[in-house]
């Protein structure tokens, strides 16, 4: 095989047709843009709900000295006052069966340094501030008011959160986000197999002369193939590093710029899960410009 | 080298068969005129051998394989083993004539030293050594089918096809042509040609098989062009 001779055939291709190839590499470029966002917010609610949110629905917070909740007189919850709570808990008809977690001091603190490992923040927090707590998962999810009320007020309860009633409506809004990103993605991702069809067929007519003395002289399939297929990788290639770049400059300025600096309290999506992103996007990128190629170059260049 | 058995072909939405029942041997070395009027069967003839279509019925065989039974990744290797000319040369006319002639070797990947070495000793054959840098358009019809024939003769073929290859060109110019594609056979390459030139069968003399509406009527060795002139 004369490599030099596919590269000069690929050279003048991509000239023949580059504002066709621009219009894909455009495409590619937008589509998968909107496709890596879609994966980045889907990773972004994983951090978010982080390990409690898909096992538990209420977090029972217990007293330390510094908290000043309805339960707390100044002083660490006891043994015998958590023996209480939880007892109350898990005699709650709506909670679960098996449905609690105690969570110590300690397992606390090392969640918190791994959920904040980058963060300077950890220097300055012991385990000894850290909040003892029950977990509970409930029957039903949407019943959590009989719980709440059971436990709120007993000596040596602090706060009591539902996780999910002020997460929801934040996931539910990242959910349709992405879902609209997805959707978007798909359409483009369409438009530009379709764009790279019809520039193959434009290609193989203008072609036409070349490949009829290729078949006749016995050139293999492959090798006929070849220079359509180097030119949509070639741009799928262009269209995925653009839209990598696109993504880390997305993520670089919305969400280490602003989304981290604005709210500090959550997890946000960094350079290992852009990363992992990315590599996702280069591969659909190719997988799908190599696709409609091979079916449309069979089609037109049928032996 | 070709060998058609009771071989039909009806091509798609059409209720006439483009050829019938053709039985048809041609020996290794042997030159062979197919003559018959436009749309007695000829091209369709060519295209089997090429295998751009298959028969409806019947078996095919070109140089010892079975066409019908013959794998899609393997025609290449099947056409590599023919060279075929054409009415209007089909050359590319952005390449000049050793490009054009070197393009047949480069695409089924031969290596740059033997094309450097085949391509001025074939057109040194075909007469058109000191013209390898001119374009197609530059040449005059029969000296562009000269490059057609060296490219189809480049790879050293065992068949060589020519579909009315003198068909463009003035009697004087398709003497020549007709003095290559002998000096082509005399090398041992089967040449089959399909032809409306009457006054070039009467005078080679070879084997005439002649076509119509699909059917051998005519199959003689050392034939003439036919009753009908």
């Amino acid at each position: 095989m004369r490599l030099n001779y596919i590269l000069s055939d690929l050279g003048i291709g991509l000239k023949r047709n580059l504002s066709m190839t621009i219009a894909v590499v455009v495409t590619i470029w937008v589509s998968l843009s909107l496709f890596g966002s879609a994966l980045l917010a889907r990773e972004q609610v994983d951090l978010m709900k982080g390990n409690w949110y898909d096992k538990i629905q209420i977090s029972i917070f217990l007293c330390t000295k510094d908290s000043g909740g309805r339960g707390c007189s100044g002083a660490e919850v006891t043994t015998e006052q958590k023996n209480r709570i939880k007892q109350v808990i898990e005699s709650n008809p709506d909670t679960a069966p098996e449905g609690v977690f105690g969570e110590s001091k300690k397992e606390a603190f090392d969640q918190f340094k791994k959920l904040y490992k980058d963060s300077p923040i950890v220097s300055t927090v012991t385990e000894d501030q850290m909040q003892e707590s029950y977990r509970v998962k409930l029957k039903d999810p949407q019943r959590y008011q009989n719980l709440i009320s059971a436990v709120v007020g007993l000596p040596g309860v602090d706060t009591v959160q539902d996780l999910r009633q002020y997460l929801d409506p934040l996931f539910n809004a990242l959910n349709k986000l992405r879902w609209g990103a997805l959707l978007a993605a798909g359409l483009l991702l369409v438009a530009a197999l379709m764009q790279i069809s019809n520039t193959i067929r434009l290609a193989a007519y203008a072609r036409r002369r070349e490949i009829g003395i290729m078949r006749l002289v016995g050139a293999s399939n492959f090798y006929i193939q070849l220079p359509f297929l180097l030119e949509a990788i070639l741009a799928a290639l262009i269209g995925a590093v653009l839209a990598c770049g696109t993504l880390w400059l997305g993520v670089y300025f919305l969400v280490k710029k602003q989304a981290e600096e604005t709210f500090r309290v959550w997890q946000w999506v960094g350079a290992s899960e852009t990363l992992r992103a990315t590599l996702i996007m280069v591969v659909v990128g190719l997988v799908l410009a190599v696709i409609p190629t091979f079916l449309t170059t069979r089609k037109y260049l049928k032996v | 080298m070709i060998r058609f058995e009771n071989v039909s072909k009806t091509f798609e939405g059409q209720s006439k068969a483009a050829l019938l029942n053709v039985n048809v041997e041609i020996e290794k070395g042997e030159f062979v005129f197919l003559v018959g009027t436009s749309g007695s069967g000829k091209s369709t003839f060519l295209r089997l051998v090429l295998r751009e279509h298959r028969s409806s019925k019947g078996h095919i065989m070109v140089a010892g394989k079975d066409l019908n039974r013959l794998a899609s990744w393997r025609i290449p290797q099947m056409r590599r083993q023919i060279g075929t000319v054409f009415q209007d040369f089909r050359l590319l006319p952005n390449k000049t004539v050793a490009e054009n002639v070197a393009f047949a070797l480069q695409v089924i990947g031969k290596p740059r030293s033997h094309i450097r070495k085949t391509v001025p000793e074939v057109l040194e054959l075909v007469g058109l050594d000191g013209k390898e840098d001119r374009l197609p358009d530059e040449l005059s019809g029969g000296e562009q089918q000269r490059v057609a024939i060296a490219r189809a003769f480049v790879n050293r073929p065992m068949i060589l096809i020519a579909d009315e290859p003198t068909g463009n060109l003035d009697p004087g110019t398709s003497v020549g042509i007709m003095k290559l594609l002998d000096r082509i056979n005399r090398t041992g390459t089967t040449v089959v040609m399909a032809t409306h030139d009457v006054s070039i069968v009467d005078q080679m003399r070879k084997r005439v098989i002649e076509l119509e509406n699909g059917h051998v009527v005519r199959d003689e060795s050392r034939g003439v062009y036919g009753y009908q002139h």
